[in-house]
């Protein structure tokens, strides 16, 4: 079945903390090459059956009401992937 | 001979006539699946005089309350954003309309009900994880910035409370022009003083919106409302320097009185 990827990252002026921790811990790691990290979420919606223009705007309008919250977060990418 | 309860005492020790009078003011509680302090702020509301009317999320009627508290918690596990989900149960609609309307029905959110009420529109800004990532659980202290709001008037402007304070996702923020205008038109209802526990933008503990029903804050207030079980301490009590047990209790009056004195 497809599903519809919604991508939210926090506002870049945000400080995002939990990507200030992962940054600091990944050269505990040895991993050196990153400088800033930014933690955002992914939200995978199966649609049952076919992806219409209807349903899409439909997984637009959930990203930007419930998905993201406008003050701190950008929805940053709503996809379809086949199966 | 029996004795009466803590609660119950504070009660027969304040003036009967006012504490009748006060009783006919009703405090809904709201519960949201995950909710922790909705009974501790029932108490506040009934040791302050008044009557506390159990509400739930999935209620699709507000019912005669006079005003609606959000209490604190992990509303839905705090799953998506602290607050996200419960923002939209059905009696949050009915009070976000209610709050919004020329009744102005007070609403007092707490912590996790503060989160719920930024995530509504309610109040502007956002909460995310406190700038040190950790849970934070301390008494600590306020400033009432602001008290011409329907819950903070029975406290002196400048005055200084403590109160517990329990959370992960604590630190305010807002763009620098909410912040500006927030500042400017006086509705920093709370700051924290001395420290402050979680990156909070400007010390903002809690704010009210323009019409001052509607007042969220990370404190807790429900948790020092009663003699033996508050914030006190040996040194605060001999000394009068730092909190008493009680500094929460002003809020639950505020808004009876507000309701007894006004025009309801």
């Amino acid at each position: 079945m497809p599903r519809i990827v919604v991508d939210v990252m926090p506002k870049p002026e945000i400080l995002d903390p939990q990507g200030k921790a992962i940054v600091g811990a990944l050269p505990r790691l040895g991993f050196t090459g990153f400088s800033a990290v930014r933690q955002g979420k992914r939200f995978e919606l199966t649609v049952d059956g076919e992806v219409t223009e209807a349903v899409l705007a439909q997984a637009r309008e959930a990203a930007e009401t419930l998905l993201s919250n406008p003050v701190i977060e950008d929805v940053v990418k709503v996809e379809v992937v086949e199966a | 001979m029996s004795f009466p309860l803590i609660g119950e005492a504070a009660a027969v020790a304040a003036d009967a006539r006012s504490v009748r009078e006060l009783t006919g003011a009703k405090i809904g509680v709201i519960t949201f699946p995950g909710s922790l302090d909705d009974r501790d702020a029932a108490r506040a509301v009934r040791l302050a005089g008044g009557t506390a009317v159990a509400l739930w999320h999935g209620d699709t009627e507000l019912g005669d309350v006079d005003a609606v508290v959000i209490p604190g918690g992990f509303s839905y596990g705090d799953y998506l954003r602290a607050g996200a989900i419960s923002r939209f149960a059905p009696l949050m609609s009915k009070i976000i309309d209610a709050a919004n309307s020329d009744a102005k029905l007070p609403v007092l959110g707490i912590c996790n009900g503060f989160q719920i009420l930024t995530e509504s529109h309610l109040l502007p800004g956002s909460m995310i994880k406190n700038d040190h990532l950790k849970f934070i659980c301390r008494d600590q202290v306020l400033r009432v910035e602001n008290n011409n709001t329907m819950w903070t008037s029975d406290y002196a402007a400048g005055q200084e409370i403590t109160i517990p304070l329990k959370n992960q996702d604590g630190q305010y923020i807002a763009d620098e022009k909410t912040l500006d205008a927030l500042e400017a038109e006086g509705r920093v209802a709370f700051r924290y003083v001395g420290f402050n526990p979680n990156g909070s933008r400007r010390d903002i503990a809690g704010i009210t919106n323009a019409a001052g029903n509607v007042v969220g804050l990370m404190p807790h207030p429900e948790h020092a409302v009663e003699a033996g079980y508050g914030p006190e301490t040996v040194y605060s009590r001999e000394t009068g320097v730092g909190g008493s047990d009680t500094d929460g209790l002003g809020f639950f009056t505020s808004v009876l009185n507000k309701l007894v004195g006004g025009a309801k």
